[in-house]
């Protein structure tokens, strides 16, 4: 091993120079491909650097806008998703939500801290692929219930217990996916869950058996309604794609809550190559969505919830100053709660990772006991201990964010604005609306 | 019988008219009801009619209806006196649902108990990604049919569109007529003793006389796509 | 802002379709009726906009109506001079602010390219000799009203409620299109593959006025037809070059004809009895035509044209 400019990888020596277009990992792949002759499946969201909320700052206080005193002056977090026809809106105290997660990903006791955490702080949780568990549904207040493609576990005893109904039309990380996860193989509890062979390889629906376009969503929604007698408000959700077109037609088919999952938003397997090349980036998704809000005059009425590498208080806040209502937190919670831990650094070597780089969630042998259904490993994962430690992450994000709020003056989180941003980059800046640090500039419109 | 207790046909029926109430009131009625023959009048094609039942309720539909007409029905039976739209008994868990007509698309979708019975034709995706529900078709059905089909029994005493099963996993598939095309790893499969009985019973459940057990073939997963192997790409 | 929206996805057609080819004489007389009460069951899933081509009242021999729209309801009496001045003009009727059906004694392809050419700001919702096609972005309620559909009488006509992707709502993005003499088209779906086929048609020497995937299926339609294709002919080329979900409904001066894509996940509903024939993206649209309940009741199969009438080349 050698080192050139602190370069200290494996095997370098000096005068080596790799290849931008045929770096390493694409070299990797490249003989991956040629030994299996299949593509390379993963779990997680879009890797690869995109404008995101770093490249945006706030302006805090000055001498024309006063900041409000932490702790002593209130900053309200708390916010009612789906007040527009349902009889039981969701109430939540702070505005970030556990987006959809399947049990058959995770295992039962990383669902239960997820559950255990979200009611810890008084906000909602997502089922997933697979349906609605004992264990979610005893463990979380607040249960959001997805619809999705697959049908796996949906049954009408289900939607009643629920407390929301998300329609999930597409996520961030595969929008439009379904096909075959060849390699993706499914375990015993999952196939007896879902009605499936055990061990064969996971296939999945694009669309929905029943319908398709919101014309027949809209009927659908009518039926979701029907069956649960109005009680329960209506979730679409999207990857974001055509933002603007989709919130649009979301709207006109009756959601009462929109999703909108960036192509950051992880996923628990699929293919490398959707996960990277198909879908927008978060930042650039909010503005248009939120366009189509306003102009259909129900900004705040039919609520945002926007995902997709939603990390801190930070990205919270510059997330509701683009117009969003609340957030949705994945991948973000399952770190939190015990996924790539470093205490189990040569756990993960062995099984060819390391912490922090750990995505091969679909293989099922996850040594944190979290994208797991092998019930020694899922027995090492200790859900309380989980459940506290997102408590305690969302505790902070939810801090940082009034700090920041605050900071802009403002005592509720939600009355955080765009004009309270600006970019760091031309490509940020023309895709959040905003302008360039220091300028008036925002490209793609007049500069004044 | 004489001296006999008075049993549910021979009770009278409430009747719902949808000319004088939403389909919500009738609904509401409805998922309220604990048991009782109930009458639908006039639905002229409207949507969810009788959705969500969850109760031994027994409900005669006079004429024809819109989409989701039974969605996920529970002990319930639904009787249409019509055609249906799209959807009917959509994720279906059980009791049992009767089409005099004929039902349009994705009829029994997701279906994963009960009985499915459509005395004319049904259209494309019939049974698409049933789980366990059961469906007999007198007439035929159209294409893309029992699409990733997972468990239970489809049977259909007319033709199947192109496409039969396609992606299929354990749901068995009985078709008297013609098969139009077979769907990526659908194949006729042999029919033994068992498969005879099963299709006796299910013809007898749904009413049907004038159709033998002999006269159908079996359709059913080949199983290739259930691991995959690099030299059966081309079927993917 | 918008504009720049607007330019990046082309609307795809969220919406209902209608369509009734009458049988009989009483059918005819009642035919705007029907075709109202059919549209306005199918306001849910199009409330933002709707059109209706109705086929009725031929011009004589040699002449031609042109059904006009102009956002600029000041100028009608101006722009009907003109067209006086210019080719003729048998016949003006505003109907609203901004819509005017004129006839006119010259044949409908000159009087077309006349209105086009001197009057670039007027739009052409139809031409022809028989066809007379009224789309607004207003409900379909207000459109039945609006424009006295039930008053109507004629041998066949189609229609359409939309849902718009847009938020401003302007009727350039409503159905029926019309790219053809006498033709129009009705489409429930979304197309995937428009794009490049606008930009092929266009070379073609075929205008468009949208971004719409609806209007490229009937510049594609027109441009086969004139191809000497009949329309049997040019729909089944739609399976060909079309990609994308549709259900299609399309009138010719002689009746209509539907064509459903391979997939066929838009719904489609046919209903016949002796006094009609009618298609409806929903049953319930049917349900409002008398005889309905008894009338024969069917699913165009996927990649099947059926056509009514003698639909002939244009």
């Amino acid at each position: 091993m050698s080192t050139e400019n602190g370069n200290t990888r494996p095997g370098w020596r000096d005068g080596l120079r790799e290849s931008a277009t045929f770096d390493r990992a694409t070299i990797h792949e490249i003989q991956r491909a040629a030994r299996e002759g299949i593509y390379d499946i993963r779990g997680g969201g879009a890797k690869r650097h995109v404008p995101s909320f770093d490249d945006l700052l706030l302006l805090g206080a000055s001498v024309s806008r006063y900041p409000l005193e932490g702790y002593r002056e209130r900053c309200d977090t708390d916010v009612v998703l789906g007040d527009r026809h349902a009889k039981k809106p969701l109430e939540l105290d702070i505005p970030v939500t556990i987006a959809g997660m399947s049990f058959g990903a995770l295992s039962a006791p990383a669902k239960e801290a997820l559950g255990r955490g979200a009611s810890e702080m008084g906000t909602s949780t997502t089922t997933g692929d697979g349906g609605m568990t004992p264990e979610e549904r005893g463990h979380s207040e607040t249960l959001v219930y997805q619809l999705l493609p697959s049908r796996y576990g949906m049954n009408p005893d289900d939607l009643r217990r629920a407390d929301a109904i998300e329609v999930v039309v597409g996520q961030g990380a595969k929008p439009g996916g379904g096909g075959m996860l060849l390699g993706q193989k499914i375990s015993d509890r999952v196939a007896e869950m879902r009605d499936l062979p055990t061990g064969i390889d996971q296939r999945s629906a694009c669309r929905h058996p029943d319908w398709t376009g919101p014309d027949d969503l809209e009927i659908k929604i009518e039926e979701l309604r029907e069956i649960t007698d109005w009680e329960k408000p209506i979730f679409v959700k999207v990857g974001a794609t055509r933002p603007y077109y989709d919130v649009a037609l979301a709207v006109k088919a009756g959601a009462d809550v929109v999703v909108l999952d960036g192509m950051q938003g992880g996923t628990a397997a699929t293919q490398e190559v959707f996960i990277e090349h198909v879908g927008i980036p978060t930042l650039a998704a909010i503005p248009p969505a939120v366009q189509a809000l306003i102009e259909l005059g129900v900004h705040r009425k039919v609520q945002l919830v926007v995902s997709g590498g939603i990390r801190n208080g930070a990205d919270v806040a510059k997330a509701l100053a683009l117009g969003a209502d609340a957030v949705s937190i994945g991948v973000a919670a399952l770190v939190a709660i015990g996924d790539n831990a470093p205490e189990l650094d040569d756990e993960y070597a062995k099984i060819g990772s390391a912490s922090g780089f750990y995505d091969d969630w679909h293989e099922g042998r996850d040594p944190a006991g979290i994208f797991t259904q092998d019930d020694d490993l899922a027995a090492r994962f200790d859900a309380e201990l989980g459940g506290r430690r997102l408590a305690n992450y969302l505790r902070t994000v939810v801090l940082e964010t009034q700090t920041l709020a605050r900071a802009c003056g403002k005592s509720r989180v939600q009355n955080l604005e765009p004009e309270d941003l600006v970019a760091l980059t031309v490509e940020a800046a023309a895709m959040a609306r905003v302008p360039l640090a220091g300028t008036n500039w925002i490209p793609g419109t007049e500069a004044r | 019988m004489s001296g006999a207790a008075p049993d549910s046909t021979a009770a009278p029926s409430r009747a719902l008219d949808l000319s004088q109430l939403s389909v919500r009131e009738l609904n509401a009625a409805l998922h309220e009801a604990e048991d009782g023959r109930w009458e639908v009048l006039d639905p002229v094609g409207k949507h969810a009619i009788a959705a969500g039942l969850d109760a031994e309720l027994e409900v005669e539909i006079a004429g024809n209806v819109g989409y989701y007409c039974a969605g996920m029905n529970k002990r319930a039976t639904v009787r249409v006196k019509g055609n249906c739209g799209v959807g009917v008994a959509e994720n279906i868990m059980s009791g049992k649902v009767a089409i005099e007509g004929d039902a349009s698309q994705a009829a029994g979708a997701s279906g994963h108990g009960g009985l499915l019975v459509i005395e004319g034709n049904a259209a494309a995706r019939c049974g698409i990604s049933l789980k366990g529900a059961d469906i007999v078709v007198r007439g035929s059905i159209g294409h893309m049919s029992a699409f990733m089909a997972q468990r239970g029994r489809i049977v259909v005493c007319g033709d199947a569109g192109a496409a039969l099963g396609d992606s299929i996993y354990e749901a068995r598939i009985y078709v008297r007529g013609e098969v139009a095309g077979l769907g990526a790893d659908c194949v006729a499969k042999e029919m033994r003793p068992e498969h005879l009985e099963e299709l006796a019973e299910l013809l007898a459940e749904a009413g049907i006389e004038d159709a033998q057990p002999s006269e159908f073939s079996r359709y059913g997963s080949a199983r290739r796509l259930y691991n995959f192997n690099v030299d059966d790409a081309g079927e993917y | 802002m918008g504009s720049r929206l607007d330019a990046c996805h082309a609307d795809a057609a969220m919406c209902g379709i209608v369509g009734i080819y009458a049988k009989s004489d009483a059918c005819e007389r009642h035919l705007g009726a029907h075709a109202a009460a059919m549209l306005v069951e199918m306001a849910d899933r199009g409330p933002d906009s709707a059109g209706v081509a109705i086929y009725r009242d031929p011009a004589p021999e040699g002449h031609s109506k042109l059904c006009l729209q102009s956002a600029d309801s000041a100028g009608w009496d101006d722009a009907v001079t003109a067209i006086d001045t210019g080719i003729g003009v048998v016949e003006a009727r505003r109907v609203g602010e901004r819509h005017a059906l004129v006839e006119t004694p010259v044949g409908a392809e000159e009087a077309r390219d006349w209105v086009e050419r001197e009057l670039p700001d007027v739009a052409i919702d139809s031409a022809g000799r028989i066809i007379e096609i009224y789309k607004d972005a207003i409900s379909p309620a207000e459109f039945v009203s609006r424009f006295s559909l039930a008053e109507m009488s004629g041998t066949h006509a189609l229609g359409h409620t939309r849902m718009a992707t847009e938020s401003r709502v302007t009727p350039a993005g409503s159905h029926p299109f019309s790219t053809g003499l006498d033709l129009c088209l009705v489409h429930n779906g979304s197309l995937s593959n428009h794009n490049r086929l606008r930009d092929e048609l266009r070379r073609e020497g075929i205008g468009f006025r949208t971004r719409n995937d609806s209007e490229v299926a009937a510049a594609y339609l027109t441009w086969r037809l004139r191809q000497g294709a009949t329309l049997e002919g040019a729909l089944e080329g739609c399976l060909e070059d079309l990609d994308g979900f549709y259900t299609f409904a399309v009138g010719t001066a002689e009746g209509f004809a539907v064509l459903r894509d391979p997939i066929s996940c838009k719904p489609a509903v046919m209903a016949e009895c002796d006094d009609w024939v009618a298609i409806a993206s929903e049953y319930r649209a049917l349900a409002t035509l008398p005889g309905a309940a008894d009338a024969e009741v069917w699913e165009p199969e996927p990649g099947v044209v059926y056509s009514w009438g003698t639909v002939a080349v244009a």
